[in-house]
């Protein structure tokens, strides 16, 4: 009796605390960020007195000393340990420089966009505004409401047809498959202003009149092989278990596609949608022949020009007065804060892959 | 059941009246008479150039189980991967003979493979539940694969889960992924996928190779329960289970060229007193 009641109360006192003994402790994080610290002061001191200056020459000296530093740090406890943290330095150090380009570049066109932001800026047009009008007059409403239309336009033609040239390509495997893929391939090669003369000489010149519709297929043509390619690599991940089973059940092939493969990768469909619309959300050459320039809301695509926000931010980039380059910077945070908007509805919509 | 016809060169058509063979099994099977089931003559298979399976005569008498045996490698999958048509999915593929299920050839040109494998079904060797699909959509995918039609499907999932004994551990739960379950379930949810399409043949392909011993013997239990109603022909390395659930065995060995079809005999008869030496060897585990 006495036994079991010990037990029990030896079971709840001496419940253990969830532990995580490979993570590095505080003590052992302190001598490497001590290292890093004089490394970071000797480079700063190193470029005061040598001619190096500016970020690159501090890190062109801050590398050899951390990496010295480490050695130092870390002598005492065996050559594998220093190697170890060395490359980890080394590795830190090299992914950070990558990051810092794209970085600077977020800061920059979020802390210069947002100067020219005022709540006008989402609903006004430049219909009654010039380019280097006070920033509490005119907006961006036209170019981006411009800019959602044609990507939907060429989403809609493309996610369709890209999907299906993948399931082509991986699933049907037929004589042309081959030839299919090289195409695809060598169609990611077009230089975007091609793809702009390409309609502009065959649907403009066709109509005789700019508009959103050509503006929407020249980006088409651009998203395409973005959105076949990365579903071709999607449909590649299915496990052919997943087809076989599917077959000795007595599908046909067509129902097998549809019904059981691109179920299984429909986050992987999503991914290559979104690919596909950052590669053409941004694009300004091929807008320029096809859906040019406007300053007037517009939600008809087939009803002359239509404003974008590339060639809106392009338009006002050619004013060149300070104005002017405000409404820019404000117009592209607008367009990269629109598609972290879409791809994260995208993301939201489609859920994880269940594979 | 067996007669004292013995030419079985001319498939009869088939009688959908005759009364299941179980009850009575006949020592030789090229002596029935009826030919219902499924019927290979002269059944060779390639890969490429290399020639995996040769000359294969057997018959599978309708709701029977037979369980083929021999070593890894003496084409036992190439085979049953013919016997529904599955095993022209592989490039290079090639074959020769006929297959015969009720006396007709499945390898017809006219003949549609989708509805060949609709009538003889498959059950993997690895479990393989289509993973964007629940529970319930798995035992169904079947019928919607296949454009079959069915009044009560909440009747049949929890028939076929029932069959392939899995319904009471998962009932409560039919909306849930059919990835989530553990592998023996998983196996267990593919024999019932399998079976919502009411196949005439079902072959198996080591069901249980990669399954604990409790839903080994849940699927062996239900392979039993299924003879009644289906033919079945299994794969197996477990000489046991090929004892445990099998009418007949047949043995297949290759002696470093194609696999050859050494023996064919009732099972009680093959783990007793085989008629070959190589048999005798192999089941008793002194190769293989």
């Amino acid at each position: 009796m006495t036994s079991t009641i010990d037990s029990t109360i030896s079971e709840e006192s001496t419940m253990p605390e969830p532990q995580r003994p490979w993570r590095a402790t505080r003590d052992s994080l302190r001598p490497v960020i001590a290292s890093n610290l004089v490394a970071a002061l000797a480079a700063f001191a190193l470029n005061l007195v040598t001619g190096l200056a500016g970020f690159d020459g501090w890190l062109l000296t801050f590398v050899p000393i951390a990496m010295v530093m480490t050695y130092i740090t870390r002598r005492r406890q065996g050559t594998v340990i220093v190697a170890d943290a060395m490359v980890t330095t080394l590795v830190t150090t090299i992914a950070a420089v990558a990051l810092f380009p794209v970085m600077s570049l977020l800061w920059a066109v979020a802390t210069k966009g947002l100067d020219a932001f005022y709540v006008g800026f989402f609903t006004n047009d430049m219909r009654f505004a010039s380019p280097d009008d006070e920033l509490n007059m005119g907006g961006a409403a036209h170019a981006l409401i411009g800019t959602l239309v044609m990507v939907l336009i060429a989403t809609v033609i493309t996610l369709p047809l890209g999907i299906l040239t993948a399931v082509y390509i991986t699933e049907v495997r037929g004589r042309f498959t081959p030839m299919v893929r090289f195409i695809v391939q060598s169609m990611s090669g077009i230089p975007s202003i091609v793809a702009g003369l390409f309609i502009y000489s065959t649907v403009v010149m066709g109509f005789e009149s700019f508009s959103g519709f050509a503006g929407g297929l020249a980006l088409a043509i651009l998203m395409l092989p973005t959105v076949a390619r990365t579903a071709e690599e999607v449909l590649k991940l299915v496990p052919d278990e997943i087809r076989s089973a599917s077959y000795a059940l007595g599908a046909p092939q067509w129902r097998t596609s549809l019904f059981v493969v691109l179920p299984t990768v429909r986050s992987g469909m999503v991914t290559a949608g979104i690919l596909g619309i950052a590669r053409v959300a941004g694009e300004t050459a091929p807008l320029l022949l096809t859906a040019s320039y406007f300053t007037a809301t517009s939600f008809s695509p087939v009803d002359g020009p239509m404003a974008s926000l590339p060639m809106y931010i392009f338009g006002l980039l050619q004013s060149g007065t300070e104005y002017s380059f405000a409404r820019a910077w404000a117009a592209s945070l607008l367009l990269l804060g629109t598609l972290l908007i879409l791809f994260t509805i995208a993301r939201l919509v489609s859920g994880k892959d269940k594979r | 059941m067996s007669t004292s016809t013995p030419d079985a060169s001319t498939p009869s058509t088939s009688t959908p009246t005759t009364p299941p063979t179980s009850t009575a099994l006949a020592a030789d099977t090229s002596t029935i008479t009826d030919r219902s089931g499924l019927e290979v003559k002269g059944l060779h298979v390639w890969f490429s150039k290399h020639h995996a399976v040769e000359d294969i005569n057997i018959f599978f008498p309708k709701n029977t189980v037979t369980g083929l045996i021999g070593p890894s490698g003496c084409g036992k999958s190439a085979f049953l991967r013919t016997l529904n048509r599955m095993h022209e999915f592989i490039p290079g593929a090639a074959m020769a003979g006929e297959v015969l299920l009720n006396g007709e050839d499945i390898y017809d040109p006219k003949v549609n493979p989708a509805e060949i494998r609709l009538k003889i079904g498959m059950v993997f060797q690895k479990p393989n539940p289509f993973p964007a699909m629940t529970i319930k959509e798995n035992v169904l995918a079947g019928l919607k694969l296949a454009k079959i039609k069915h009044d009560d499907k909440d009747g049949l999932v929890e028939e076929c889960l029932t069959r392939a004994g899995l319904w009471k551990e998962v009932k409560d739960r039919l909306g849930s992924n059919g990835g989530s379950l553990s592998g023996g379930q998983q196996q267990r949810l593919c024999i019932a996928r399998a079976l919502a399409v009411n196949p005439e043949v079902l072959l198996m392909d080591e069901p249980c190779s990669a399954l604990d011993p409790g839903s080994t013997l849940r699927i062996e239990e239900t392979i039993s329960q299924l003879a009644e109603t289906m033919t079945i022909v299994i794969v197996t390395h477990n000489m046991q289970q090929a004892s445990r659930v099998s009418d007949y065995c047949a043995f297949f060995l290759s002696d470093g060229g194609p696999g050859r079809l050494v023996e064919t005999s009732l099972t009680s008869v093959m783990f007793t007193s085989p008629s070959d030496k190589r048999t005798e060897d192999y089941v008793q585990g002194r190769f293989g």
